[in-house]
Formats: C-alpha cells, structure tokens, sequence
C-alpha cells in the first residue's frame, strides 16, 4: 500500500529529512539528528509536523452528552474554548485511545486521536452515537503542526492577530496564521515545553511552516522529527498509545486517574471495571525508572531479586538528562518511588530505580 | 559519505583495516548514519574468540539497537575504552577515533571474503534510496 504524505511531505523532502513509515505515514523520523533537535525544543523550540494525527468532530444538540459517554474526564466541567486531555475506554475499562477533546461549544465538540488509531477511534466514536448527536472524520481535512518551546509564543505571536498572552494552558480559539484563515490555536502540546499545536486548512501548510522557521529560526528553533517527539514525550513522562498505554492497560495503571472522573454527571464507558479494579487495588503500575548503564527498550523483563515483576513499555537515552530513562509496568507493591529494581536488557542484568515522574520539569 | 580504499567492508556494515596479524574493526559511515547518533556501546571481552559473523559488539542509537559482528575469526585484543562518555566518536569518526575492537586474526584467509571499497560502495548504493 502507497504511503499517506502530510501536506507537509514536500518541505521535509526539501529540507533532506529522513523518512520513515510511521503507521502507514511517510514522516519525518529526523532533519539534523535527534538529539541536537530535541536539545534545541528544550533550550528554544521546535516545529513539529503532526498532521498525521486524527480529528473527528462530533456535533448535534446533544453531542457534550454523547462525548461525556465516550471519554473519562469531565467535558461538562471546562467551558466552551478550551481543551481537556483524557482517556477513552472500552467496555472492560482498556483505553482506545488517549485523546484531547476541544470544546467549541456544548453542541460541537472536536476530538484529537493518535494516527495509529484513526480508523479504530472513529468507527468506535461514531458507533456510540445516539438520538442528537453525529460523528464526522475530518482527519484529510486538517493539517496540524505544533510549535513548542520557550520561544514558541513570541514567534508564533508574530504571525497572528490572535492575542497568545490571554490563551493559557489548554485553551484554544481560532485564527488566522501567517496569513491562512480558518487556523485553530490550541495552548497544548507533547514535548514538556510550553507551546501550541496548530490545526489548519492543507492548503496553508507550507505558508505556515515556512513563516514559522523564519521567524523562529534567528531565535534557534528548528523543524523536529518524530524520533525528538518521542524522547521528549517521554522525558516529559506523556504515554505512547501502542507502547505505555493499550486496550489490554487501564488509565488506573497508567498514572492516569487523574483524567478518570467516576462522579461526573453521565457515566462513561468502562467506568464499572474501573470501579471495580480501583475498589481492589490496581494489579500494575506504571512508573518512571533510571536505568544504569543500559538502554532499556519495550519489553524488556522487569526483575526484583530475579523474579519477572514488570516489562519495560519505553526507554531511550534522555538527551536533557544524560540518563537512561524508561517507563514500565511493575506490580504494584513494587511500584514506590525508590524501589530498586533490575532490567534484564538483552541478557544484561541493568539496575533500575523507581524515579518520581516526570523525569523533566520546563524550567520556566 | 566516506569509504576509506585500504578498509575491506562486510555487507553488514562492518569495517577492518589490517595491520600484519591485527585487524581494528568499527561500523561504516553508512552504518553510523542511518543509526543515528550513537548513545551506547557494548563492546566484546578482551580475550573473547570469536569466528567470522560472530556477534562482537552492540552500537545503541537514541532510536535503536544494532548488532555488530566479527569480520573475520580472531581473538579480541584490545577494545576502544575511549568510547565510555565519547560513544558520539562512532559518527563523528567512524574510521578513527571510533573504532571498536581489534583482533588478533586467526584465519587471514578469510579476508578475501570481504568487500573491497568499489563491492562495498556498490552494496551501499543498492541499500540505499
């Protein structure tokens, strides 16, 4: 099957990225290499091609209801213009995805999925649709970039009317970008850095990446690739789906109760397995570990006194940290900050310690 | 993308520049390119025997991990301590300051098994897109 491209596809080509398949995705993996652009997002910023994630829009007079069903958190809670990170679970409380949820209004509500998961997300979404409210794919609609970094709100504010000191975090409007109507800016992001990700029209992709580098760059912001998103993501401790997060792992497990809201007003779905597991005690945790010596990858065994306790679910050198640094499931007596721990890397038996997440807090 | 002419290659990547009974071996510059910037290197036991295609060494990018293996049949004599906190020395210099290990070769005749500069930057070509 032909690779999918971005509107994105012939700039990176330009700018002699390196290209990988990424679920079904020509992307770029890196421009320069990976870790002088990740340690450039951290110290100015970055430009991030991530148009191949998905979008569905669920509309209809009663569509706050019918997300409130799908997803964990409480979209009930924020107010119209801002966004809300949160889990979206199946029937025995597995996550299908992890998900920012954009509310426009209580009757148009836009849904932000993984690209590995597009096509399982909406055909779930749209089969959980009842009287009042409708799902719609707009996913080829869409392009996406984040910007990210310190430097992120001074460059981006150069290219927009829209006024970037009154969006704070997890909020969104919409705008016009470098000179392309119909943008939306959201305050979000997957690095760690303060920043934006910016959903816009294809057709203004190379007027926006090309505007974006030239104001950024004097300031030392640099196009990034997928292989610095995932070591930012993960210093930042943010869940892969497909690695750290899965339909066989429960956002409980996960560090992710923060985003399960048992009491809000419509139930949603899973939230009695949920119940159940969170009454009994989690079975595993995931947990931050430094490893010494070795790069732990996922799947490697997790051993405390050479019995199996876990499996690795990332792990890479920490570009900002000089460590090696990794998220795993481990069971949960286990599972305290400090435990001492080993990971059998390829045979090679690394000690571990159970660090407190996340491994980077911006400093600023 | 540079090929030294006094190198022989392995289609794996791998190259050895011989020195009368000692071979000193590292990834090429293609290897050390398409993995990206090293991060780790496990490299073999002084005094470890190994035969051709052996695995010898382990060169960890922040992406992935890659095996590198034993051109040739020889006894480890000497590997690049140097690399411990200068793992970058791999791309930055593939040919010199970061090379691998070094062996004493016990079957020098399997040397004419390898790729020569022109059989190498051929398979280079063809791997490459």
């Amino acid at each position: 099957m032909a690779l999918k491209h971005t509107p994105f596809f012939e700039l990176h080509k330009a700018a002699g990225a390196r290209l990988i398949d990424f679920g079904g995705w020509e992307m770029p993996v890196q421009y320069t290499g990976i870790v002088k652009e990740h340690l450039a997002c951290r110290a100015a910023g970055g430009l991030f091609d991530v148009s191949h994630m998905g979008e569905v829009r669920v509309t209809g007079p009663r569509a706050l209801e019918a997300v409130q069903r799908l997803v964990t958190n409480d979209v009930a809670a924020i107010r119209d213009g801002q966004a809300l990170y949160t889990a979206m679970c199946n029937d025995h409380g597995g996550i299908v995805d992890d998900l920012i949820v954009y509310r426009m209004s209580p009757t148009e509500i836009l849904i932000c999925v993984n690209a590995s998961n597009r096509e399982k997300d909406f055909a779930w979404i749209a089969g959980h649709m009842e009287e009042g409210a409708s799902a719609a794919d707009e996913s080829d609609a869409w392009g996406q970039v984040a910007i990210q970094g310190r430097v992120a709100p001074a460059v981006l504010q150069r290219l927009t009317d829209l006024d970037l000191a009154g969006l704070p975090a997890f909020h969104f409007a919409s705008a016009t970008v470098a000179g392309v109507p119909g943008c939306v800016v959201a305050r979000t992001g997957y690095t760690g850095e303060d920043g934006f990700e910016v959903f816009l029209p294809p057709e203004g992709a190379s007027a926006i990446w090309e505007h974006t580098l030239a104001k950024g760059g004097p300031s030392g912001m640099v196009p990034v690739g997928l292989g610095a998103r995932d070591t930012l993501r993960l210093e930042a401790k943010y869940c892969l789906y497909g690695n750290d997060i899965t339909d066989d792992t429960t956002p409980l497990e996960a560090g992710l109760g923060w985003v399960v809201k048992m009491d809000k007003a419509v139930p949603f779905i899973g939230i009695e397995p949920l119940r159940a597991q969170k009454a009994a005690g989690v079975p595993q945790r995931l947990v931050c570990l430094v490893v010494r010596d070795q790069i732990a990858r996922p799947h490697h065994p997790v051993l405390s006194d050479g019995v199996r306790v876990g499996e690795v679910t990332s792990g890479t050198r920490s570009p900002s940290l000089e460590k090696n640094i990794a998220l795993a499931y481990v069971s949960t007596p286990l599972s305290k900050v400090g435990t001492h721990l080993h990971v059998d890397v390829r045979g090679r038996i690394a000690e571990a310690e159970i660090v407190k997440p996340p491994f980077y807090t911006r400093p600023y | 993308m540079q090929f030294p002419k006094d190198l022989k290659y392995t289609p794996q990547h791998e190259w050895i520049r011989v020195e009368g009974d000692l071979g000193t071996c590292g990834i090429s510059d293609f290897a050390q390119d398409s993995l990206g910037d090293v991060v780790h290197v496990e490299l073999p036991a002084v005094g470890a025997v190994l035969r051709a295609r052996d695995r010898a060494a382990e060169v960890e990018s922040v992406k992935a991990v890659s095996d590198v293996y034993a051109p040739v049949s020889g006894t480890v004599t000497e590997v690049n301590e140097g690399l411990d906190g200068s793992e970058d020395a791999v791309n930055r210099d593939p040919y010199g300051e970061g090379w691998l290990f070094r062996l004493r070769l016990f079957a020098p005749e399997e040397l004419a098994t390898l790729l020569d500069v022109a059989a190498y930057e051929a398979h280079v070509a063809e791997a490459g897109h």
